[in-house]
């Protein structure tokens, strides 16, 4: 967590105070409520009233796609791309399996960008249908900038609610929630800084998403809990931060992440980068290494004190290869044989010389223990 | 310098604590939950099976109690193939296999040690109760759970790269020592019977696999005495479920004699008929010491030790057992002792 995140949250936890309580604890905790609510709308574009406290992006994602989906009925299509976090491909299918919805993955192309004819040839199939569309705007695994606001114009065109998930994007990457026409979009704490726990959903005025959780209404009747204020003054003081740094964090991290590409590049000849080569995010590096698999590398990167990760696993801990690079036109091996190396505020150009000391041995060695 | 050791991990307390020894001896412990089911439970029923997503996290679990990094190896298309695959031929062939053999022979001792060696791991520990000495396994010192019979077939090299830390230990003494080292599976369930046939019915897993066809029971002399509705359904040595109308002449219960998958015939016959003493065997594997004084052999899991002599021909391995021994099936092991050490086994081929 960023320093002034640990600040503003530890201040509050200090004091009790629910902020739905009307006596003077309870007005204490709904200011500092408020006021977070405030800063992070300044920060992203937004207005106050569009931001929806949750506990995390998952709960943001799943509010936005059956809340969504569950107020156009008996519209039936749910268009999300092929390259979604699970936190939002999972509810998708979800109501495809449960609820009557027809859900269409968009498809990408080999670095996984959703291209504007592809959203809006699947629309036009029978825009009348079509309950919500949600793009995500940075792929986590792969680092894929997508192009959210031509895609949202596209949703608009056939007044469609568009959704995106910006959990990777926020902090990492300029963000405006107006600018980019969304009528909603998610975020969470931890990934810029902030505590884990704490996110929001940004839901345009007139949105009005069917609740998942029911109960006080705290958050304009969308959301019920009861708010969790020191962790919401957290998430506004890392928001706030991660914002005013986002370019000069940027530009830093593109320099590094550009050197780190460029150094594994020379350290095993046939690594492929996966993603977008120019439009991704700053800390990403995303690679296959050919004849290896991905979770002995990272093991044997683990031991010499590398922390990287393989794709997304699965509750048995199992990994199953990517959705994201099989959509991508990947081979079921060079997706199993592929690490993400994130960078984040803490990096430095030290922990890219210790990957580039150990990397090319325990390639070497996971090519020798093969594909199991 | 400590090895490199890659710690099995069930997510039972043998190979917890297992674990933790060798961690605390100064190794370089790895732990490694093996996913052998392509689609896990998620939690267990009872003592029954293994390898759910639950035991998965016990496993996860200790290993962090015990501060060792943890992964799982997804071993799962390997064990369908060497042991899942092999269990449901070995028995349309008429024979009885032991999976937990087959799967430390070909997974545990093989893929998992292979793919180890290669990523410079010194050697594969797992909470099996068996003991190493001097390279050579012998039984474990808690003779009710000793398990040296199912690594009676590794090889040498498979042992040389094996650890056993539980061998000098009881049962009891392992879980109270799981309790007193914050291990949450101190009191874990023991697992029992097959892991891939989670509700324990094999048969009936063998007849969804290998389909039923009605077939004769047979008495000694061929005269017809009942049906059956799949061979693979029965053991040698078996008594109960054979749903044999008529009663034996002598009036005595009859036992499964013979299975004979190609014209699908199961002979029975009395207890005595059961009885023999020559026994014939495959693949011998030498893996202990040359010492011949004090010779058993041991003819199934858990089984009775016979007092024997032997004699190896052409790849063949005649054992005469002292006295007769009833229920030897084609297909077991045969593991030959000397004293409580290992050294050799068979695979049973026939008996008389």
């Amino acid at each position: 967590m960023l320093p002034e995140a640990i600040e503003a949250m530890t201040e509050q936890l200090k004091r009790p105070g629910n902020a739905s309580s009307l006596h003077a604890t309870g007005r204490q905790a709904r200011r500092v409520v408020e006021e977070s609510r405030e800063t992070i709308a300044d920060a992203l574009g937004a207005r106050p009233s569009e931001v929806v406290f949750t506990s995390g992006g998952t709960e943001a994602d799943n509010l936005a796609i059956k809340g969504l989906y569950w107020a156009r009925r008996p519209r039936r299509r749910v268009l999300i791309s092929s390259v979604e976090h699970h936190a939002v491909l999972d509810p998708a299918h979800w109501l495809g399996d449960s609820q009557g919805a027809q859900v269409e993955l968009l498809e990408v192309d080999e670095h996984g960008r959703v291209h504007p004819d592809t959203l809006r040839n699947a629309i036009e199939r029978d825009p009348d249908d079509v309950a919500l569309v949600s793009v995500m705007w940075a792929n986590n695994e792969v680092g894929t900038v997508q192009p959210v606001q031509v895609l949202a114009a596209i949703a608009h065109d056939h007044g469609i609610p568009f959704h995106t998930d910006a959990v990777q994007a926020v902090g990492q990457l300029p963000v405006s929630f107006a600018g980019s026409g969304a009528d909603a979009l998610t975020l969470t704490g931890h990934k810029l800084g902030g505590p884990m726990g704490a996110g929001a959903l940004l839901l345009a005025r007139g949105m009005t998403p069917v609740s998942v959780l029911h109960g006080g209404g705290q958050e304009r009747d969308v959301r019920s809990g009861t708010l969790d204020a020191p962790a919401i003054a957290g998430l506004a003081a890392a928001v706030t931060a991660a914002v005013r740094d986002q370019e000069a964090v940027a530009r830093r991290l593109t320099a590094l992440r550009d050197d780190l590409i460029k150094r594994v590049r020379d350290a095993v000849p046939d690594v492929v980068l996966n993603g977008d080569p120019a439009g991704r995010l700053p800390g990403n590096a995303h690679f296959s290494f050919p004849g290896c698999e991905g979770d002995a590398l990272l093991m044997l990167l683990d031991a010499k004190g590398v922390e990287c990760s393989t794709g997304s696993a699965c509750s048995a801990g199992v990994s199953q290869p990517s959705h994201v690079l099989l959509a991508m036109g990947a081979d079921a091996a060079a997706a199993r044989g592929s690490l993400r190396f994130s960078l984040g505020h803490t990096s430095t150009g030290a922990d890219v010389d210790r990957l580039i000391e150990v990397l090319p041995a325990a390639v070497e060695r996971a090519r020798r223990a093969g594909l199991s | 310098m400590g090895l490199r050791v890659l710690a099995a991990m069930s997510g039972g307390v043998d190979s917890a604590v297992a674990a933790a020894r060798i961690a605390e001896a100064g190794h370089d412990v790895t732990g490694v939950h093996l996913a052998l089911s392509a689609n896990p439970q998620s939690h267990r029923t009872g003592a029954r099976g293994c390898c759910t997503i639950e035991d998965s996290r016990d496993a996860r679990r200790a290993a962090d109690v015990i501060g060792i990094p943890f992964y799982i190896w997804d071993m799962a298309e390997r064990f369908q193939r060497d042991v899942v695959e092999d269990f449901v031929a070995e028995y349309a062939a008429g024979r009885t296999p032991n999976p937990c053999l087959r799967c430390n022979e070909k997974i545990k001792f093989a893929a998992v040690l292979d793919r180890a060696l290669a990523l410079g791991f010194d050697a594969v520990a797992t909470g099996h109760h068996a003991r190493l000495v001097d390279g050579a396994l012998s039984r474990s010192v808690d003779q009710g759970k000793d398990q040296s019979y199912v690594l009676g077939v590794l090889t040498r090299e498979q042992l040389s790269h094996a650890i056993f830390p539980l061998g000098d230990s009881t049962k009891a003494e392992v879980r109270e020592e799981a309790a007193r080292r914050g291990l949450t599976v101190a009191d874990k369930p023991d697992s029992h019977d097959i892991c891939f046939i989670a509700d324990g019915d094999t048969r009936g897993f063998l007849s969804k696999r290998l389909g039923s066809a009605e077939g004769p029971i047979v008495d000694q002399e061929g005269e017809v005495v009942g049906s059956h509705q799949g061979a693979h359904g029965f053991t040698v040595g078996q008594r109960k479920g054979l749903r044999i109308d008529r009663p034996a002449a002598d009036g005595r219960p009859r036992y499964v004699l013979s299975i004979e998958p190609v014209s699908n015939t199961v002979t029975v016959g009395p207890r005595s008929a059961l009885e023999v003493t020559t026994i014939t065997c495959g693949r011998p594997v030498w893996n202990g010491p040359s010492r011949r004084d004090d010779l058993t052999v041991q003819l199934r899991a858990h089984g009775e030790v016979y007092p024997c002599r032997f004699q190896e021909s052409g790849g063949q391995l005649t054992i005469e057992l002292d006295r007769p021994a009833t229920g030897v099936a084609a297909g077991q092991a045969a593991v030959l002792y000397s004293g409580a050490t290992v050294i050799g086994s068979a695979t049973i081929v026939s008996a008389s």
